[in-house]
C-alpha cells in the first residue's frame, strides 16, 4: 500500500516537473488549439456568404460577378493569390480594396466613404464578414502571389522599403520587431517576416478572429492597426502603402498554407 | 433577429459530443461607451439543449461568460440521425433555437 502511493506521488511529481518545463510558447500553443476548435471566425464566415450572394447596395445585385482575380465569381483560391494586379482597375490590389471596387462597380456603392467608415461600423462590417468567407474558402491552399506584373514587382519592393523604413518619435520600423528570430513582446511571439516560414504564418493568418475584442479583423485593420502602434501617421485604409505592405509579406510567405481566418489573442 | 448558431454533433460509440458556437454580443453592463455612458447588460441566462424531444441539458449563465460563446457537451445513447435542438434567452427576452442532425 505505501509503495503505491509513493509510485503515485513520484509520478505526480514528474508531471509537475514536465509542466513546468514546458515553455510559455508552448503553453499559448495548447491555449490557441484549445480556442481554435470553437472559432468564432465561423460565425462571420457564415455571414459572409449571404452577404456574397445577396443582392444589396443602391444597384441592387450581388457580389457573384465580382472577379478576385480567378474570373468572375470565383471564390475558392483567390486569397491566397491577392495581391494582385488588376487591370479593370489598373491598380494592384489586396482582397479589401479589391471588394470595394467590387462593391462600386457592380452594386453601387460609394467606395471612398465606405473607406472613410470606422472599422466595424457599417459596411465596413459588412467587409469583415465578406473577407472572413473568402479566405476560408482558401484554407489550406498554398500562398501563390503572382510576381509576373511589373507593377507587382514594384509593390514587393516598395513593402520591402516600408517594412524597413525607420521613422517616427520612437524611431520604429516593422522590421525592429520582425525581422530576427525568436523575438517576443511579452508572451507573444514575433514572427520573423522576412523569411519564408514566419512571413507565411503571419500573413497567411489573417484575417483573424480576436479573443481580447471579440471582433474579427481584416488584413487592413491589422496593418492600420500596425502603424498606429509605432506611432505613425495613419496610412488609410486601402491605401497602397498597406498594399505594398501586404505584398512583401505575402510573396516572402509563398508556400506555406493559410490558416486564415484564425483565432488570435 | 439573432443570428443563427453553428451546432455539430458527431456520434462516437455510445455517446455524441455536441458543439455549439452562438452569435451574442454578451454586454457585461460593466462596460461604458466613448461618452461615458454605461452600456446596458446584455447576456444569455439560459441556455438548453433537447435530444430527441427529451430535455438534456439546462444551463444558467451569467455576464461572466465571453461574447460569441462556444458550449461543447456529451450526450449519452444518441447515435446518427437523432435530432439535437439548442435554445438560449437573453436578458432582454430574445430567444433562439437552432437544431442539428447527429453524424
Amino acid at each position: 500500500m505505501l509503495k503505491t502511493s509513493t509510485i503515485v506521488a513520484l509520478a505526480v511529481a514528474a508531471a509537475c516537473a514536465q509542466a513546468q518545463t514546458k515553455s510559455a510558447a508552448e503553453s499559448i500553443a495548447e491555449y490557441r488549439a484549445l480556442l481554435a476548435e470553437g472559432n468564432p471566425a465561423e460565425l462571420f464566415e457564415v455571414k459572409g456568404e449571404d452577404l456574397w450572394k445577396k443582392a444589396r447596395g443602391p444597384k441592387n445585385v450581388s457580389l457573384e460577378r465580382c472577379d478576385l482575380g480567378k474570373g468572375p465569381g470565383v471564390v475558392k483560391g483567390a486569397f491566397v493569390e491577392l495581391p494582385r494586379s488588376f487591370t479593370d482597375t489598373g491598380r494592384v490590389q489586396d482582397l479589401e480594396s479589391r471588394l470595394l471596387s467590387c462593391m462600386e462597380m457592380l452594386q453601387g456603392f460609394n467606395a471612398a466613404e465606405i473607406a472613410k467608415t470606422p472599422f466595424g461600423k457599417g459596411e465596413q462590417a459588412s467587409l469583415e464578414g465578406l473577407v472572413a468567407y473568402i479566405a476560408a474558402e482558401s484554407r489550406g491552399m498554398k500562398l501563390d502571389l503572382p510576381q509576373g506584373h511589373p507593377e507587382e514587382r514594384k509593390f514587393y519592393e516598395a513593402g520591402k522599403r516600408i517594412f524597413h523604413f525607420r521613422s517616427g518619435p520612437y524611431d520604429f520600423a516593422c522590421a525592429t520587431c520582425h525581422a530576427e528570430d525568436g523575438k517576443r513582446i511579452r508572451l507573444q511571439d514575433l514572427p520573423n517576416l522576412t523569411k519564408n516560414a514566419g512571413a507565411g504564418a503571419g500573413f497567411g493568418a489573417w484575417p483573424a478572429y480576436r479573443v481580447s475584442s471579440g471582433e474579427l479583423w481584416g488584413m487592413q485593420r491589422r496593418l492600420n492597426d500596425c502603424f498606429r502602434q509605432q506611432r505613425f501617421p495613419y496610412p488609410g485604409f486601402v491605401s497602397d502603402a498597406t498594399i505594398a505592405l501586404a505584398t512583401y509579406m505575402g510573396v516572402n510567405g509563398k508556400g506555406v498554407p493559410s490558416t486564415a481566418p484564425a483565432i488570435k489573442r | 433577429m439573432a443570428d443563427l448558431m453553428r451546432i455539430r454533433a458527431q456520434a462516437a460509440g455510445d455517446k455524441a459530443t455536441v458543439r455549439v458556437l452562438m452569435s451574442h454580443e454578451m454586454e457585461t453592463g460593466q462596460r461604458k461607451d466613448a461618452a461615458g455612458k454605461t452600456i446596458p447588460a446584455w447576456y444569455i441566462q439560459q441556455v438548453s439543449a433537447v435530444h430527441n424531444g427529451k430535455a438534456v441539458l439546462s444551463a444558467q449563465w451569467g455576464p461572466a461568460v465571453s461574447k460569441n460563446p462556444f458550449m461543447q457537451f456529451t450526450i449519452k445513447g444518441a447515435k446518427a440521425g437523432d435530432k439535437v435542438a439548442i435554445t438560449w434567452v437573453d436578458n432582454r427576452g430574445e430567444t433562439r433555437t437552432d437544431e442539428a442532425t447527429v453524424s
